[in-house]
């Protein structure tokens, strides 16, 4: 019973994705734009696009991802759908996990997935793409992780745009600082594991406590 | 049984009604009567857990629903069915995907047959393929209608069950209703219009008024 409802609103917020595309491809089209609009702003200078690439491909993912929070909890708010969860015999921080899931499969997968291809305008080794990959993979899910909480967090507040991206922003800075720190460290030749450990360090207690605190805060924004 | 002890609620640091008392048991149907603004709604959503009470408790069956009875909300939410001003459908998916979804999101399994068994009831049947969003208002509360019907639930509690319905939608809600508490469910609802009797198959059964007094 438990899987099912989990599976179901993972389902259930994929196929309403697909539905209303635009709203998704929004955010990874402001992904492309932004790693494709640097090359051509900084020119042909392939070292200093080398340096900047990590930064600006992990900013640009981080900006991206923020673009979709919003909506993450906002569209079941208005329409009494978190009210049923919340009353579902199936604990909601299992039925949140499902949402930030399939969260993450629209908005930071496609991200995942693009970056390497986009990595190759900054002239970037074979190696280095595939650590930028990896750091992606790890990274991405703890932006809808902790960006959920920040969206629940701000659910039918006046302003919570604003107030979302002042809250969650800040906390964003150490997946930005090791996500990025890996791909420059191969880059530089120096080792990547302990950048992606720490990333890795950071995914499992997202994993874990992200769903849950959401789930808590979305019951104070329900009362 | 239901039982509902001194419950009052405060919006703004005023009371909304004097404190209300009562118990609703298998086979009954209760009628919250009260002027706009009384706190209908909020005694409803007070009573499902969604909201918290400023006093007094709502018991399941001897047992308070608090966080300290983790067992008892988990009992308590498999047995309830709550409808409230907002449907809780999705505009962008079909009426039969509506109720698929959210039957497996209230833990419950519900096959496609039965589903559409419950919209063409309904009068549904020619729009259950179609989008939510290209249907009337009326169409919509008899999606949310259909999805009662398939549901397990013993405890029903809906928030003004009968607006923008049709005459005939209204029959069908009222029998739907009736057949309800004829096989022991129980049922709480809020409505303007004066309802005193529900009717199916002949049978006749009995509302009992509850009144909410603005304090």
């Amino acid at each position: 019973m438990i899987w099912q409802a989990f599976w179901a609103v993972a389902q259930r917020d994929l196929l309403l994705a697909w539905r209303r595309k635009s709203e998704g491809l929004s955010a990874v089209f402001f992904f492309v734009v932004v790693a494709a609009l640097f090359p051509l702003g900084i020119g042909p200078e392939m070292n200093v696009l080398r340096n900047i690439a990590p930064g600006v491909l992990w900013v640009g993912a981080l900006l991206s991802s923020m673009l979709a929070l919003q909506r993450l909890f906002e569209a079941d708010y208005r329409d009494g759908t978190l009210e049923q969860m919340a009353l579902s015999p199936v604990a909601m921080p299992l039925l949140v996990g499902a949402k930030m899931l399939a969260h993450w499969l629209v908005s930071g997968l496609p991200l995942v997935l693009l970056a390497p291809v986009l990595g190759l305008q900054f002239d970037l080794s074979g190696d280095a793409l595939v650590t930028l990959t990896l750091a992606l993979l790890l990274g991405t899910p703890i932006l809808s992780l902790v960006g959920g909480v920040g969206a629940a967090l701000t659910l039918g507040v006046r302003g919570g745009g604003v107030l979302l991206s002042l809250l969650v922003l800040p906390l964003f800075v150490p997946v930005l600082v090791f996500g990025a720190g890996a791909v420059e460290a191969q880059v530089s030749g120096l080792g990547v594991q302990a950048h992606l450990s720490i990333l890795m360090a950071m995914l499992l207690p997202a994993v874990f406590f992200g769903p849950l605190a959401s789930a808590f805060a979305l019951r104070i924004a329900l009362e | 049984m239901l039982t509902i002890s001194n419950i009052s609620c405060v919006r703004g640091h005023k009371p909304l009604f004097t404190p209300l008392s009562f118990s609703l048991q298998a086979g009954q149907a209760l009628h919250l009567e009260g002027d706009n603004g009384v706190g209908k709604t909020s005694l409803l959503r007070i009573i499902c857990g969604l909201s918290p009470a400023d006093s007094g408790e709502v018991l399941w069956n001897g047992h308070a629903l608090t966080r300290q009875h983790p067992e008892v909300v988990e009992a308590f939410r498999a047995t309830l069915c709550y409808m409230g001003h907002n449907l809780s459908l999705k505009e962008d998916l079909t009426p039969i995907e509506n109720l698929l979804f959210e039957a497996q999101v209230a833990g419950r399994s519900l096959s496609h047959e039965k589903g559409m068994d419950a919209l063409r009831k309904m009068g549904l049947n020619s729009r259950a393929h179609l989008p939510l969003r290209v249907l009337s208002q009326g169409q919509k509360r008899r999606t949310a209608l259909a999805r009662l019907s398939v549901t397990a639930a013993k405890l029903w509690v809906l928030d003004e069950p009968f607006v923008a319905l049709d005459a005939h939608s209204l029959d069908n809600l009222r029998a739907l209703l009736a057949n309800h508490v004829q096989q022991g469910g129980m049922l709480l609802f809020t409505s303007h219009q004066a309802v005193e009797l529900l009717q199916t198959n002949g049978h006749a059964i009995e509302v009992q008024p509850i009144r909410l007094v603005a304090a």
